[in-house]
């Protein structure tokens, strides 16, 4: 267990370790960073005291440097926009995000498993091939055309849903619908075919000759093989989809997450803003993938002694 | 000796699509009767086990015509009842297990809970009431240690525990019938001896009648009372098993009998051969690092071969047996160089290729060519077969289009097939004309040595024949010789000069086949050779296997430390045998004698709990 815990943190660490590299210099390669931070209509003389106080004339490799240790100490710095420390603008962001996040997650898996189900059970006849048509549909439809579909028919004719902010549970049903649209039809289609995986194996055919109804045969035996593949996606796929999809639908709704801030910030060039809030992203999606791999490590038990460590 | 009936089938026909798997197919089985349904694979004895338990519309089959009616009470035709009707029957009155033990439990739920799932549904028992019933279960199928394999999940046991778990689960109710689908067909020839004396124990015990599906005549007459032969869906022949195997009535029984391979049916005549070897394996040891830990001390090796040594004459065929994880497929890929050896010399033709490197290496590699077990899966499907046999002879030495079509032509003469089979693929092929191919490939460079890797073991008894035929004749042409790998001893026979068997990565007993087979001297020779059934049901055997395994040597060890040596002591002319340590004292113990004149108690196996919950 130790040493699969140790493994596990030592991957997590480099990856963050990349990330953060690659968010600094991708930033900074972005345009003249000084004319984009300190801006137009002021003096030369304020713009080279701003330029030295956020320290942009030191050379790029002591900026990282200078980057890398605001890790240690936890300071972040200021915005360049609203002058507060950065950590404290994303951390503000994170709870609207994850309940989002957490809603439209919880709408993909109730609805896209029983359609997968049902679409590989039934895959010969109609009512297979609709359900794959309804998922081939949500994979064409970008998120933000069903999002702003939904404002259009929902808010501005029927007028029964707000059109943007959080502060109700109506809030909520738009903006989880056009986040959780893609993943639906996502995961439909991994959930169909790794049913089909399973639906044809022999323990399937074992567990009929013992006398199990078809329902029993297919949820305990079927699922319960195809919902560690599953598991993986949701993991490896699904995480990082949601991830894009929040910034795009945060944004058309102005829901005060991660998202919508990485959106402005990126408008406006706040920088210090910009990266804490990616590098807040990626190491949400770097902990969730961990925590998916350790339940299907943990899930499946050909692979259990692996976590456990020993034989 | 009139029982009454149990099960009847009338005018029974199957098929699959537009293909007709059974044609009206009738006969009885009587209670408590052993019934064999006997047949080559296509000809429908799967799809009646199917039929029987309705499953058939699952695989994407349909009953066509007849019945199917189970008698007793109530009496029930079961080609007419619905799915939920059936669910009462199933794994209750009528149970099955099925021939793949590696697939057919469920991966990833725990063994306890497979068996306990049976009990809680057709006995109404509580949670823990079906747990205990369970343990008890597997207590009777003298799983050892039951109360941990509970907890355990099927890829923590070997092949012949699983299938003990699988027959546990199938009866777990005391059905009626147990339908068993090649239920040892998977297994080594020990393991399936000791299912097979299981399975007529429980017969005894619990007096059900057994639907015993099967290609392998020995395994017919070490328990059927009575025989069913199909071919094609239909019935040839029917009768009590020893009208069958005495006086045979269809020809196709015949053909069949003939084609069962029989231990002592003849060996070929040991070569008398002054020639130097083809290949020279000395010492030759494979070793895998298993664990690499972070702590000194943790790593292990696992000694897959260990310290074997033979050599192959030219025209000679050595037949190498050993059972699923003995290590003679790793010999096999080291010896072909594809694994390195990790210590010992090989020598091809004279040349040492221990340490050969890649082109060197590449032009000797015509010298020594494969052939595969599966024909199915060792032939790319989407070359055609003038490309696929001419492949390894274009890589050496690269062929126009027209030698590589006369090379085509030749070498499908030469395998006995028809010239015009050049413009085709793969899939057109029959098992047994894709390991014609597949022998044709391995001739396009005229290689001086073939390993045939279990190369007939996936063929019908009669295909396999031919098979082995063809073989025998391309070494008198040719002079080829053979490695001949398998785990079927009554095949090995029929092809090999000298036979070398493989115990735990080494070799423990070699000689001429004719002295091995009938004076063999390691324990585990002998216990090999007595666990084979006997086509012969005037032969039948006892209810236990009759030697306890001797236990092998452990081959996981830390790195650094050897598994002990094996000094081969000769005990007769080119005989040798392996005396290791504690062996060493067993084969002084035992004389040697014939297989078939032993008495042992497996006492190994625990104690049968006596139980009474169904």
């Amino acid at each position: 267990m130790l040493s699969y815990a140790l493994r596990t943190l030592t991957r997590m660490a480099i990856t963050f370790f990349v990330i953060v590299t690659v968010v600094f210099f991708a930033t900074r390669l972005s345009g003249n960073a000084v004319d984009f931070v300190v801006g137009d209509g002021i003096t030369s003389e304020d713009r080279e005291l701003l330029i030295s106080y956020y320290e942009l004339d030191r050379p790029l490799f002591t900026q990282y440097l200078a980057f890398l240790k605001s890790f240690t100490d936890g300071q972040f710095g200021l915005s360049f926009i609203e002058r507060r420390p950065v950590s404290d603008i994303v951390l503000e962001r994170i709870w609207p995000s994850a309940q989002l996040l957490l809603a439209a997650m919880t709408l993909t898996l109730l609805v896209s498993i029983p359609l997968g189900i049902v679409a590989a059970i039934w895959r010969d006849s109609w009512i297979g091939s609709a359900v794959m048509m309804v998922a081939f549909l949500g994979y064409a439809v970008p998120n933000f055309v069903l999002a702003v579909l939904m404002m259009l028919i929902f808010s501005y004719w029927l007028n029964w849903l707000p059109v943007v902010g959080n502060g109700t549970a109506l809030h909520f049903i738009m903006p989880t619908i056009a986040m959780a649209g893609v993943l639906i039809a996502a995961l439909t289609r991994f959930t169909r075919n790794a049913m089909l995986d399973v639906l044809g194996q022999d323990f399937m055919r074992t567990a009929r000759a013992k006398g199990l109804s078809e329902g029993h045969v297919i949820i305990k035996h079927g699922l319960r093989n195809a919902g560690i593949t599953i598991l993986s996606v949701i993991g490896l796929q699904v995480a990082g989809i949601a991830a894009a999809g929040s910034v795009v639908i945060e944004a058309i709704f102005s829901w005060p997450g991660i998202g919508d801030l990485l959106v402005s910030a990126a408008v406006r060039r706040d920088y210090p803003v910009l990266q804490f809030g990616v590098l807040t992203v990626a190491l949400a999606v770097i902990v969730i993938n961990a925590l998916v791999d350790l339940a299907y490590a943990w899930a499946d038990p050909r692979l259990r002694h692996t976590v456990k460590g020993g034989n | 000796m009139t029982r009454s009936p149990l099960l009847t089938l009338e005018n029974l026909s199957l098929s699959f699509g537009s293909h007709n798997a059974v044609r009206d197919l009738s006969f009885d089985i009587a209670r408590g009767e052993t019934l064999a349904l006997v047949g080559e694979s296509g000809s429908g004895k799967s799809a009646t086990a199917l039929a029987i338990l309705r499953l058939i519309e699952r695989e994407g089959g349909r009953i066509d015509g007849g019945r199917i009616v189970l008698h007793g009470t109530p009496t029930l035709e079961l080609s007419t009842l619905s799915d939920r009707q059936m669910q009462q029957v199933r794994g209750n009155r009528v149970s099955m297990i099925f021939q793949e033990p590696m697939t057919a439990l469920n991966p990833v739920m725990p063994l306890g809970e497979q068996v306990a799932e049976v009990m809680r549904l057709h006995q109404g028992l509580g949670t823990d009431a079906a747990r205990l019933a369970a343990r008890d279960a597997l207590a009777r199928v003298k799983i050892p240690e039951p109360d941990r394999r509970l907890d355990q999940f099927p890829h923590e046991l070997s092949g012949g525990l699983r299938q003990r778990v699988m027959i546990a689960m199938a009866l777990a109710c005391r059905p009626d019938l147990l339908i068993a689908d090649e239920p040892t067909t998977a297994l080594d020839v020990t393991t399936q001896a000791e299912i097979l004396a299981l399975m007529r124990q429980l017969q005894d015990e619990i007096g059900m009648a057994v639907l015993f599906i099967t290609h392998d005549m020995g395994v017919v007459a070490s328990l059927a009372e009575r025989v069913v032969v199909l071919k094609s869906g239909m019935k040839v022949e029917e009768g009590g098993v020893e009208d069958v195997f005495l006086r045979p009535r269809a020809a196709y029984t015949r053909t069949l009998m003939a084609a069962t391979p029989k231990l002592g049916s003849g060996a070929p005549k040991p070569l008398r051969s002054a020639k130097a070897p083809v290949l020279a394996v000395e010492n030759l040891a494979v070793r895998f690092a298993v664990r690499r830990g972070l702590r000194r001390g943790a790593d292990l090796d696992y000694h897959a071969v260990n310290d074997v040594s033979f050599s192959i004459a030219p025209g000679e065929t050595l037949g190498l047996v050993g059972e699923s994880g003995c290590g003679k497929s790793t010999l096999a890929r080291a010896v072909m160089r594809l694994i390195a050896p990790s210590g010992g010399r090989i020598r091809l033709e004279g040349q040492d290729i221990t340490h050969l490197g890649g082109a060197e290496m590449q032009s000797l590699r015509q010298r020594v060519q494969m052939v595969f077990q599966d024909p199915f899966a060792s032939l790319n499907p989407r070359m055609p077969v003038v490309d696929l046999i001419t492949e390894p002879a274009h890589i050496h030495a690269r062929l126009s289009r027209r030698a590589r079509r006369a090379l085509a032509a030749e070498l499908l003469e030469k395998v006995g097939l028809e010239p015009d089979a050049a413009d085709r693929f793969p899939h057109q092929f029959s098992g047994g004309q894709r390991q014609r191919l597949c022998i044709a490939r391995a001739l396009s460079v005229r290689p001086a040595l073939i390993l045939a890797d279990e190369a007939v073991s996936a063929l019908d008894v009669s295909v396999a024949r031919q098979i082995t035929d063809l073989m025998g004749r391309l070494q008198a042409e040719d002079g080829v010789s053979f490695l001949f790998i398998s785990h079927d001893i009554a095949v090995v026979e029929r092809v090999s000069h000298r036979i070398a068997v493989m115990w735990a990565g080494q070799i423990v007993e070699t000689g001429r086949t004719e002295d091995v087979l009938h004076n063999p001297q390691h324990p585990y020779t002998q216990r090999l050779l007595s666990a084979i059934p006997v086509p012969d049901p005037s032969r039948r055997k006892g209810l236990q296997p009759e030697l306890a395994a001797p236990t092998p040597p452990g081959l996981l060890l830390p790195t650094g430390q050897q598994p002990p040596e094996a000094v081969m002591v000769r005990v007769a002319e080119d005989h040798f045998v392996a005396a290791q340590d504690g062996i060493e004292s067993l084969l002084l113990a035992i004389p040697p004698q014939l297989p078939q004149a032993k008495e042992h108690d497996d006492v190994s196996a625990p104690a049968v709990r006596e139980t009474q919950h169904c």
